[in-house]
């Protein structure tokens, strides 16, 4: 185990698909309470990354280390949901004929197991933290309609509650802000500042504007590795970023 | 809040109208065959009584496939496998209990053993001439089954039409296993010449009647442990798996073992309806595998309405009491029949018999959103 006081730390991962390398030698720390922007252009890894954090997919060579302690290349999808840290999509996806309030219910941390679920009820405590996520996410008028019938937005809101309803110590925050209004990106940007600093939150964006209302420490990826890390305006400056960005 | 507590409480009402409309069917068939003399127009034969036992016991099968595919997504067209081993299990008890009275008269061996020239019992013959025993393996074989089955393609991520064909793949196998003379199951004839059960001879009128209300007591049972499953909140993580599998990973629900419960407790319900048909029809036999058979029950379910329980038990009755009409009337078309009932429920009641007595889905709703489509698109040409 290498010493680290990295909340997650990845360290020369490399995967491939059929000979193609869609991680190549990538490195990453990401400290307890910070706020990062994963940016870079298609095809760059950033989801492949987000796979192998959350147990997804194998890498071939590399560390995953949680906390400095957990290794996460041997752990499945639920474990790595159970040790803390959260993941969003960049598609919504929420359980659609469930209602809104059953789909934060679901993911209220507490007891996996099937006979714990079989048996269990909503306690106050649970009634109460759901009020409070419903709230914080805005839905708390639509809670007992089914999350079909919430528009493309509201269902990113609703995503993140149940991400939230974790209580994740990281949350990977895929395209957060796809398809929403500039009204509502700049309120998912005050969202995920609001969030970091009790937890670590990565946010994999394309949206440049987005990022700069995020004003945090951005990594670029390119074909599967760090191509430049610093703040916006930093990376920005960087004639490789330019290259990769306007072509060669 | 009042709306979901509305919701709630008319579910509630409609289980317990069902329920009880279950409760009325066990005392009415008893009497209308047993009180009721044979002239009167409100009697029902024997024959009648077998008829809609067998249809119950369809009903608790088409129950359990609801179950997984209406609540998991998980599409079994093998659950007839599970079926017919309850059934094997409870035929074997009965086989044992016809003792010295077989053809042969031999005391201990089946009729088909002695046939077959065979010395003694198999081993796995053993135990079965107790009934608590038989009961026993009527859910634990099928149960154990669905576990080992199920636990390799659930932990291997087998899902949607992969799981579908290796279910079929399955009941293939031991329909072809238990065609053979050597298995030790009557081979093609199956188990059949039962005399009685728990000491009550099967061709008696009140044995009968006794059979059809077990029948319905299991259906009622089944029905109220799917209703609490699917009412739990193990049931929301089910309809999470089924909506949104991944989602449901990565919120830290380990898929497999939600599946693996409910298969083998999908696979236990239909072991038990088979238990109850054989004695009702009186034979069991390899034919129960055939693939056929298990896909024709998706086509209950899928009739009655997916992922409504009620809805599986209508479909079962309403398509078993077409089948049993048409089959005497025109045998030929039974089977086109069938295959058009299918396609006109996909096609026009996509929630089936229960989405047309909700109001919604059913084609009454289809037909009205067309009519708003020409209507708007006629508006639309007027505003031009």
């Amino acid at each position: 185990m290498k010493e680290t006081n990295a909340l997650l730390y990845l360290d020369n991962v490399t995967v491939s698909f059929d000979g193609f390398k869609a991680i190549n030698n990538l490195s990453l720390y990401i400290e307890p309470g910070e706020l990062r922007a994963v940016i870079g252009p298609n095809g760059a890894g950033k989801t492949t990354m987000m796979d192998i954090v959350t147990g997804k997919t194998r890498p071939d060579t590399g560390d995953v280390l949680w906390k400095g302690e957990v290794d996460l290349t041997k752990e499945d999808e639920a474990s790595v949901a159970r040790l803390g840290i959260g993941r969003k999509f960049q598609r919504p996806t929420v359980f659609e004929t469930h209602t809104v309030e059953d789909n934060i219910r679901l993911a209220l941390k507490a007891d996996r197991g099937v006979f714990t679920t079989l048996f269990a009820a909503v306690t106050g405590a649970e009634k109460a933290r759901i009020d409070e996520l419903l709230n914080l996410v805005r839905l708390t008028a639509r809670r007992h309609e089914p999350a079909a019938d919430l528009s493309h937005g509201q269902k990113q809101w609703l995503e993140i509650g149940m991400l939230l309803a974790q209580e994740p110590e990281l949350l990977l925050v895929d395209e957060p802000a796809a398809g929403m209004t500039d009204d509502e990106t700049m309120e998912t940007a005050k969202l995920l500042r609001d969030i970091a600093g009790e937890r670590s939150v990565i946010v994999v964006e394309h949206d440049m504007d987005f990022v700069r209302m995020l004003d945090v420490r951005v990594t670029v990826l390119h074909e599967g590795s760090v191509l430049s890390e610093g703040t916006l305006d930093h990376v920005s400056a960087d004639p490789r970023v330019v290259e990769v960005y306007l072509g060669r | 809040m009042a709306h979901s507590s509305l919701i709630g409480r008319a579910v509630a009402a409609r289980s317990q109208a069902f329920l009880l409309v279950l409760l009325a069917i066990a005392v009415l068939v008893p009497v209308m065959n047993l009180a009721v003399p044979a002239g009167s127009f409100f009697h029902i034969p024997s024959y009648g009584v077998s008829l809609f036992g067998k249809y119950v016991c369809y009903a608790l099968l088409a129950l359990s496939i609801d179950l997984i595919w209406g609540y998991c997504g998980i599409l079994s067209l093998g659950h007839g496998a599970f079926f017919a081993l309850g059934g094997y299990a409870m035929g074997m008890h009965l086989m044992r209990e016809i003792g010295p009275r077989g053809v042969y008269g031999d005391p201990i061996l089946p009729d088909f053993m002695v046939f077959l020239n065979w010395k003694e019992l198999p081993w796995f013959w053993h135990g079965f001439d107790f009934f608590p025993f038989a009961l026993l393996m009527i859910v634990a074989v099928p149960g154990v089954l669905a576990f080992v089955f199920g636990w390799f393609a659930f932990r291997s991520r087998v899902t949607g039409v992969y799981l579908s064909i290796i279910t079929q793949a399955l009941t293939f196998a031991l329909m072809l296993a238990f065609f053979r003379n050597e298995m030790g199951f009557g081979g093609n004839n199956g188990l059949t010449d039962f005399k009685d059960i728990l000491g009550f001879d099967l061709q008696h009128d009140t044995t009968r009647c006794g059979l059809f209300v077990a029948s319905i007591l299991a259906l009622g049972l089944g029905y109220s442990i799917c209703r609490f499953v699917v009412r739990s909140k193990a049931g929301k993580v089910l309809v999470a798996i089924r909506d949104a599998e991944s989602r449901t990973r990565f919120l830290g629900y380990r898929v497999e073992g939600y599946k693996l419960f409910v298969f083998v407790l999908s696979a236990m319900l239909a072991g038990v309806a088979g238990a109850l048909y054989t004695p009702q029809v009186g034979i069991i036999n390899p034919s129960e595998f055939s693939p056929a058979n298990s896909i024709e029950v998706v086509v209950w379910v899928a009739v009655g309405g997916r992922g409504t329980l009620i809805g599986a038990v209508l479909g079962a009755i309403i398509v078993n009491g077409a089948k049993t009409l048409f089959t005497g009337w025109f045998p030929e078309i039974w089977l086109f029949a069938l295959g058009a009932l299918f396609v006109g429920v996909t096609l026009f009641m996509p929630k089936g018999v229960m989405g047309l007595l909700r109001g919604d889905g059913g084609g009454g709703a289809k037909i009205k959103l067309l009519l708003e489509k020409l209507g708007a698109a006629r508006t639309g040409r007027m505003l031009r």
